[in-house]
């Protein structure tokens, strides 16, 4: 056992972590059978009418047990991309939605953070004028926007796109800026004495210098715009992973609460490992 | 006015950082030729680094001016190459990117492989050529420094400036570095200004040694002019009858005599003081 290394020691002891709390969850849900005192003096007819038998009844947890989650879990994932209209659509297709929306948010994000974080990052006088703004800004909610957003824009989806779009920006503009004015002073001497072109500065000195901070901005936030996105799409409704998330919950389905909620883990992860593997490519010993 | 055959002059130069404290250095004033080596000594603080730097064109003087080839140094140019103190690469470009981004900055209109071919030859001029292709951050303080040096050399300017380019070497890659950069400038006749803080490395490298008194108020004290014959060669150096005339100066008023002008100049009797001119271990002192 000692030869094995930290890293697949770790694993097994996840997989046993795993199969504890799943027996956890089997035992807590396991229908109980309890003997029914009432049934001993009350009367046997209305016992009957309230579909208990004599003597004993199968208490059911309303939580679903695991043989039922496995079916949720085998239902939804044999058939992600099935559309039976509004309310009815597979996982797949869902997740596609919120992902889409996540996209085009963070995008258009980027595109507005990454040049002015820029523009603040080096002028100390941009940077004065506009942190007051960016200071009250980024403590808000992006939910808050939502009312303002739904008024002017008048579109539910595009709503959600604004919404993650004004909460990936604050990350990704302070990140940018910081990571821009923060360029070790030598660097910058150098392209001085070289009279290097503000042109391939900012795009071979000052970009590459910056990358690592930046892609720790974009990673926050594409984190904050997937925790956004759920309750977004719960408050908007229509399509996406919290709208069926909300949808489950209306149904009383807690199996597929459940399900979704563990989706939703997964692509979180899978989008941080992403930005993991990126913020590596573009990060350098000094 | 500004004589033709004087390369880089600098005219009463001062500077202070507060107004109302008392300058770090003022009345500077010396004349280097085209083809010479310069070194300037003198303790931490006197102002040695921003002297380089208002060559350099990184820095402006509170006072004075400074004259390159008759033109005032307004601004950084890639007539004056500068070797940092820390060695300043980009440390996400390979060795070889580090020197090309010179080069091409040098040379905008070149193509690719004549700006490759120009870069590796400086690298192998400074015996790289094996490690082109390695980041800074896999390469020891002394290949980094050589780095540092080629891309310098490799835009070929009219003058270069070193600012303490050694100070964090051990000293057996410190000599052999001295020893490339030494055959490098008699080969290329290029005109150096250097800050050191070895005495022997001024002894070694340079055709003039100019000492400034302690800051604030620093002033070039003397100009020391190297007596020990041009093919000067680390080995030997120290056997050289000149060599210990010349170390005993230089030596001696680093730890003597640095401290006097200071004294007289925050008195303020140093107004159009001239460095004194001196020649060790030669009967015939030259004075100015």
């Amino acid at each position: 056992m000692n030869k094995l290394s930290v890293k697949t020691r770790g694993m097994i002891l996840s997989v046993v972590i795993l199969l504890m709390a799943l027996c956890i969850w089997h035992v807590v849900t396991a229908p109980k059978v309890v003997s029914n005192p009432v049934a001993l003096t009350g009367s046997s007819e209305y016992q009957a009418l309230m579909g208990q038998g004599a003597g004993t009844t199968v208490e059911k947890s309303g939580f679903p047990t695991l043989t039922k989650m496995g079916e949720t879990f085998y239902q939804q994932l044999s058939h992600p991309f099935y559309d039976n209209g509004p309310n009815d659509k597979g996982i797949g297709i869902q997740l596609a939605y919120s992902l889409a929306r996540v996209g085009l948010g963070f995008l258009l994000a980027m595109v507005v953070a990454i040049p002015f974080g820029f523009l603040i990052g080096m002028s100390p006088l941009a940077y004065e004028a506009f942190n007051p703004f960016i200071q009250i800004l980024k403590p808000i909610s992006p939910l808050a926007w939502m009312p303002i957003a739904l008024y002017t824009i008048k579109d539910s989806s595009i709503s959600g796109i604004f919404v993650i779009f004004i909460c990936s920006v604050w990350p990704m503009l302070l990140n940018t800026a910081f990571g821009v004015a923060n360029v070790r002073k030598e660097l910058l001497n150098v392209t001085k004495t070289l009279e290097v072109s503000p042109m391939r500065k900012a795009f071979l000195v000052i970009l590459p210098a910056a990358a690592p901070t930046i892609l720790t901005g974009m990673r926050i936030s594409m984190g904050i715009a997937w925790l956004v996105i759920v309750a977004a799409e719960m408050l908007v409704g229509g399509t996406g992973i919290g709208y069926f998330l909300w949808n489950e919950w209306n149904n009383l389905s807690l199996s597929s609460v459940i399900f979704a909620i563990i989706m939703i883990g997964l692509v979180g992860m899978l989008l941080d490992i992403a930005f993991a593997k990126l913020q590596k490519a573009v990060s350098y010993a000094d | 006015m500004q004589t033709e055959n004087s390369f880089l002059k600098v005219e009463n130069l001062s500077k202070s950082y507060k107004e109302g404290s008392p300058p770090v250095f003022e009345g500077i004033n010396f004349e280097i030729e085209r083809g010479e080596f310069v070194c300037i000594i003198g303790h931490s603080g006197c102002g040695k680094t921003t002297i380089l730097n208002v060559l350099a064109g990184l820095e402006d003087a509170t006072d004075g001016y400074a004259y390159m080839l008759g033109r005032e140094i307004k601004g950084p140019s890639l007539d004056r190459g500068v070797v940092f103190q820390g060695h300043a690469l980009m440390p996400w470009m390979t060795v070889l990117q580090n020197v090309a981004f010179a080069v091409k900055s040098k040379f905008p209109d070149w193509n690719k492989a004549q700006i490759t071919e120009h870069s590796k030859k400086y690298l192998a001029m400074v015996g790289l050529v094996n490690a082109e292709n390695k980041k800074p951050s896999e390469l020891s303080g002394g290949m980094k420094q050589r780095v540092g040096i080629a891309r310098a050399f490799a835009i070929e300017p009219k003058m270069l400036l070193l600012d303490e380019p050694f100070g964090a070497l051990d000293a057996l890659t410190r000599g052999v570095i001295q020893d490339e950069l030494l055959k490098i400038c008699s080969e290329t006749k290029q005109t150096v200004f250097m800050i050191t803080h070895d005495v022997d490395e001024a002894i070694l490298l340079s055709d003039k040694i100019m000492l400034m008194s302690n800051g604030p108020n620093a002033r070039i004290a003397e100009i020391v002019i190297n007596t020990l014959p041009k093919n000067r060669k680390r080995a030997s150096l120290h056997h050289d009858p000149m060599y210990y005339p010349m170390r005993n100066h230089l030596v001696d008023f680093l730890v003597n005599r640095s401290k006097d002008l200071q004294i007289k100049g925050s008195a303020g009797e140093l107004d159009g003081y001239q460095p004194v001119l001196v020649c060790p271990g030669l009967q015939t002192p030259i004075t100015q």
